[in-house]
């Protein structure tokens, strides 16, 4: 509990003078930078194999890198189009809008979403025909 | 898609300098779309004909039935039974001129008639057998459509093939002509000699057609009708073309089927997105 006050109190800190994301980072301890590289591995090896093919195994990837760190946008962003690649369109939209949450002003993530957003109203409309 | 694929694939590497030192992969995917319909319990499909109408440059009835069956050979797993075309308008033409039995109260008799055969008001009767079946609009069309509530026409038809999913309805295959501004491009070379492309509104006269196909999907094993829909396309093309209905049909048709197969299986869409690290 007193870390966590303390973890907050330095995160304040940092931003009331103007820090950056990663000085933001440096704020929240070594535990949360730890997390980070953690999930920044699975990113990258889910990155791997997707070129590969293997969305599953991409999917499983960023699943864990979001439990390791569910304030990384890119983590939440790979993990929607592996969903949407599978045609799990309701988890795939939640992914998206997460991903666009964390990082509202990435225009990647939004180019994504758009994307995906443009199949499935698409999709919807036909069904509804 | 493809004009905004390229758009999208323009912009991210523009934002790739905005972007600083952020590493990002665009990767090709497939989203597969779910089918309307579950056709799970059917392994075989009857694509039975159609009643047609517009114009008689080409037989809509027959172009169809080939073509949906082809499309269906190699992109379902259901296996397309090879059957004559049904002249569907000449056998509710027949069915019309022999005697309707009385109808039972309360509509189903047996209890698997879903929906009763409706009686057409007088003025919508078929024309009598002395003369040709001309079908011109939908007005015209539905003086027949009476047959698609047949269920013991359509069980019977299910029967001789042992129940498959049963595919029929009606094609409306029109010329259609209009007049109007049009968005055109024009060519020309400012003073340096660079070539430069104006847009301008132009006073067109365009003919065409439009297709109409409504599609109707029967359970062969009971008659009725499990899902039907309606899809409409158009062309248009500057009135001194002279473009061959049977293309034009071809033509509207292929922006059509994706819908179709869509009802009976999975698609693919292919499209690209941004994997970020």
């Amino acid at each position: 509990m007193k870390l966590r006050a303390l973890f907050v109190a330095s995160a304040l800190l940092a931003i009331a003078s103007g820090a950056s994301t990663a000085e933001l980072r440096a704020a929240a301890g070594p535990a949360r930078e730890d997390s980070r590289s953690e999930a920044k591995e699975q990113v990258e090896f889910g990155i791997k194999v997707a070129q590969s093919g293997l969305w599953k195994e991409a999917a499983y990837r960023w699943e864990k890198a979001v439990k390791l760190d569910p304030t990384y946008g890119a983590a939440w962003n790979n993990l929607a189009i592996a969903y949407e690649q599978q045609g799990n369109f309701d988890k795939a939209r939640e992914a998206y809008e997460k991903a666009v949450e964390l990082e509202p002003k990435n225009l990647l993530f939004r180019q994504n979403y758009d994307l995906f957003k443009e199949i499935n109203d698409r999709a919807k409309r036909r069904r509804d025909r | 898609m493809t004009a905004r694929n390229a758009a999208a694939i323009a912009s991210a590497l523009v934002l790739s300098g905005t972007l600083g030192c952020t590493s990002f992969y665009e990767i090709p995917i497939e989203t597969p779309i779910q089918p309307k319909m579950d056709v799970s319990m059917f392994q075989r499909v009857l694509i039975a004909g159609f009643i047609s109408g517009g114009t008689e440059d080409v037989d809509a009835n027959l172009e169809t039935v080939r073509l949906l069956r082809s499309q269906l050979r190699s992109r379902s797993s259901l296996r397309v039974i090879e059957a004559e075309a049904l002249r569907l308008a000449e056998l509710a033409r027949e069915a019309r001129t022999e005697p309707a039995p009385p109808p039972s109260p309360g509509g189903a008799a047996d209890g698997q008639q879903i929906a009763p055969v409706p009686q057409l008001p007088q003025q919508a009767q078929p024309p009598s057998d002395q003369d040709p079946i001309k079908i011109r609009n939908e007005k015209d069309l539905e003086r027949y459509s009476s047959i698609f509530a047949d269920v013991a026409f359509w069980k019977k038809i299910g029967e001789e093939y042992q129940g498959p999913l049963i595919i029929t309805g009606t094609v409306l295959f029109s010329p259609l002509a209009t007049a109007g501004y049009v968005p055109v491009e024009r060519e020309y070379f400012d003073p340096l000699g660079r070539r430069r492309v104006m847009q301008q509104r132009q006073y067109q006269e365009r003919k065409g057609f439009t297709l109409q196909p409504k599609l109707i999907y029967i359970d062969g094993r009971t008659g009725a009708t499990l899902y039907s829909e309606t899809l409409r396309e158009e062309v248009l093309y500057p009135a001194q073309t002279n473009t061959p209905a049977l293309s034009s049909y071809f033509e509207l048709m292929d922006k059509l089927i994706p819908s179709f197969l869509n009802t009976l299986s999975m698609q693919k869409i292919r499209g690209t997105r941004v994997l970020v690290k």
